[in-house]
């Protein structure tokens, strides 16, 4: 019993499940499979028995950290920008009908040894500890231009070509001190090293604009989380596709993947159902780089820990029970920036009183690894490994684009702390599967109201 | 608000119900039924619904709103997401009165239920296709019995004929924790994010 499928997708990973999603309201007729039987792949939040049976196999968590259930731990730590790609796409798939959304109440950076808050308006700017009188008057006129660019017209643009100058030729326009760029390029424009200093200031721009918006959006931060955890995004977008005629299966290993002999193009995948076998084919198929191996290529490697903390260990001074924190590799005499997800029972990722802290970074030379992240753990006061869970993870990209032989594979989840990076991704498989961009029209609400 | 009028406003109630039971048992006939009255031979599975919506009077104050979501087929290979069970008030656990496997299913549908769902959920095990006597497989007595033993509430239906489909949604209404409810939906109130509200940043931009 063959079937026919327009696209064929491995894998619950959020990449996956939106455009899953996305096709499906289209009309596209897609099967969806999982060879675990849960939703998310990477992208899934544990319980803590799940949690446990990943990274401490055979031991069983102790009481103190209450019920299993109560515990909805990412293994990837990400929040949405307010203002940022991924709001968009749920809110005009109204995927807000299934997942609900906290702020995350801050965001900081770590200078002078201690977290201090990322001043983001021309107001925060001048009242901020942080930086001295003089540099005030230079952030708070970079921001006033921030804020006042436009494309179209000259006058704001004091001189500067945001497609030719560099990062650096615009902040020293401004006469901004090396720590204040660094905050500005790392807490704002949320780049993980110096590359971007030296690249045309577009992109660095648009991510000030970007992070200055969501914060205005919201308040408190840029940043939003869902409750329950990240693991609901994979879970809502699913739900979307399968409203939409998806199909559904999971717990389903993949047999066998099948390829037309002439061309070598994708021709379908052979599975076990109910202990009887089938194929599936499709001229298309999304797939994440565990299904695929042998097309994918080794980036980098990243490490990321979590820890299950009190909720006293966070080390904010206003009482807030969520945040991130970002420690400059300058800091540290790294090249890389160490990322401090911090998150509890606010957002119902964690029974009353505790936390998780999700702490990660790019590997860089031969330092253990968790030597590596020492002032991360020093910060958060963390002197017992008891509850420290540590996963080095290779992040992956794919060697083709797809387009000869129709298999289109996601990147890996990188380093940085939120979702622009896979939206990005999400758009352009969108844009080789289809061959258009990615357009998004508000959906109509799949609902009606009768009263009896 | 109006304090002029002689009878208040009744308060909406909202609650989320669930329906849960193997493919083809009638799931969205019976909603279909309740929600709009009507039956159609051929119904395929919803598309495009992310749920159906259905008040029922409990009394004059208080009316009370069911959110009713369907599996959207994710049943079929397994693949239900534990968030369609996450924050439900009440579950409707079809079988089909027709096909003996179909009560099978459903006690795996409950013992689920009483894993992942809150601690007072209301269930109710609903036998369907009652107007096909004839072809009767499951026997009354037995999975009221069966329901009992769960503290279940047990109803046989016909989403074909209509008969029982307002009893099953009454009941549960009668049964569903209001007080409790409304001090919650304000609580919830206080602190969420409402993200289709447009964004009141009107920054100009660089770079469109």
């Amino acid at each position: 019993m063959d079937e026919e499928y327009d696209v064929i997708v491995l894998g619950t990973g959020l990449t996956e499940c939106v455009l899953s999603g996305l096709l499906s309201v289209e009309g596209k007729k897609i099967l969806h499979i999982d060879r675990q039987d849960y939703y998310g792949g990477e992208s899934a939040s544990l319980n803590l028995q799940q949690l446990y049976e990943k990274f401490k196999p055979g031991k069983s968590p102790d009481e103190s950290l209450g019920r299993s259930r109560d515990w909805c731990v990412d293994l990837i730590p990400k929040f949405l920008m307010a203002n940022g790609e991924l709001t968009n796409i749920l809110t005009h798939t109204n995927v807000t009908r299934y997942v609900e959304f906290k702020q995350i109440e801050g965001s900081f950076v770590h200078r002078y040894g201690k977290p201090s808050k990322v001043p983001t308006t021309e107001y925060e700017a001048i009242s901020s500890s942080m930086i001295g009188l003089f540099e005030k008057r230079r952030l708070r006129n970079f921001l006033l231009f921030v804020a006042s660019y436009k494309d179209d017209e000259i006058s704001t643009h004091k001189g500067l070509n945001l497609d030719i100058d560099t990062v650096d030729t615009v902040f020293n326009k401004f006469g901004l001190e090396d720590g204040t760029k660094n905050f500005i390029g790392h807490a704002m424009a949320l780049y993980d090293n110096d590359d971007y200093l030296n690249q045309p200031a577009r992109e660095t721009i648009e991510r000030i604009i970007l992070y200055v918006g969501s914060v205005a959006r919201f308040g408190k931060s840029p940043y939003l989380y869902p409750l329950y955890g990240l693991g609901e995004l994979p879970q809502g977008f699913s739900r979307l596709s399968a409203i939409y005629g998806g199909t559904f299966m999971l717990g389903t290993p993949i047999k066998e993947i099948l390829y037309n002999e002439e061309d070598g193009s994708f021709k379908g995948v052979r599975i076990d159902v109910d202990g009887e076998e089938k194929i599936a084919k499709s001229k298309q198929i999304i797939a994440d780089p565990t299904y695929f191996p042998d097309l994918v290529k080794n980036t980098s490697k990243l490490i990321r820990t979590i820890s299950l903390i009190d909720q006293s260990q966070l080390p904010f001074k206003s009482n807030e029970n969520s945040g991130q924190i970002i420690i400059t590799g300058k800091e540290l005499n790294r090249k890389n920036d160490i990322y401090i997800a911090l998150i509890g029972s606010d957002h119902k990722v964690s029974p009353q009183g505790k936390a998780i802290a999700i702490i990660s970074s790019i590997i860089e030379g031969d330092k253990p690894p968790h030597i590596q992240l020492e002032e991360a753990f020093k910060l958060i006061k963390i002197k017992s490994f008891d509850h420290t869970f540590m996963g080095l993870s290779d992040l992956y990209e794919p060697l083709n684009d797809g387009l000869k032989n129709g298999v289109f594979i996601s990147k890996s989840y990188d380093a940085s702390s939120h979702f622009e990076s896979v939206t990005n991704d999400i758009k352009d498989i969108y844009f080789r599967i289809t061959g258009k961009p990615l357009k998004l029209t508000k959906l109509e609400e799949g609902e009606f109201n009768a009263v009896a | 608000m109006s304090q002029e009028s002689s009878r208040p406003q009744p308060r909406l109630v909202q609650f989320k119900l669930v329906l849960l039971g193997e493919s083809a048992v009638g799931k969205s006939s019976i909603v279909h039924r309740f929600v709009k009255d009507s039956f159609d031979d051929y119904r395929e599975s919803t598309i495009g619904a992310a749920f159906l919506t259905q008040t029922i009077e409990l009394n004059p104050e208080i009316t009370i709103k069911f959110e009713i979501w369907d599996t959207a087929g994710q049943e079929r290979y397994k693949s239900l997401a534990p968030m369609y069970y996450r924050n439900s008030n009440a579950a409707v656990v079809v079988y089909d009165i027709t096909q003996e496997s179909s009560l099978e299913r459903a006690k795996i549908w409950i013992k689920e239920l009483q894993r992942q769902a809150s601690q007072d959920i209301v269930i109710a095990l609903v036998g369907n296709k009652a107007d096909l006597e004839e072809e009767r497989q499951v026997d009354n007595e037995h999975a009221k019995l069966l329901a009992e033993e769960e503290g279940l509430l047990f109803f046989e239906v016909s989403a074909k004929s209509g008969d029982g489909i307002k009893t099953i949604f009454q009941n549960i209404a009668e049964k569903l924790p209001v007080e409790a409810q409304l001090n919650k939906s304000q609580q919830k109130l206080a602190n969420k994010v409402n993200l289709q509200r447009p964004s009141t940043n009107n920054q100009a931009s660089c770079c469109v």
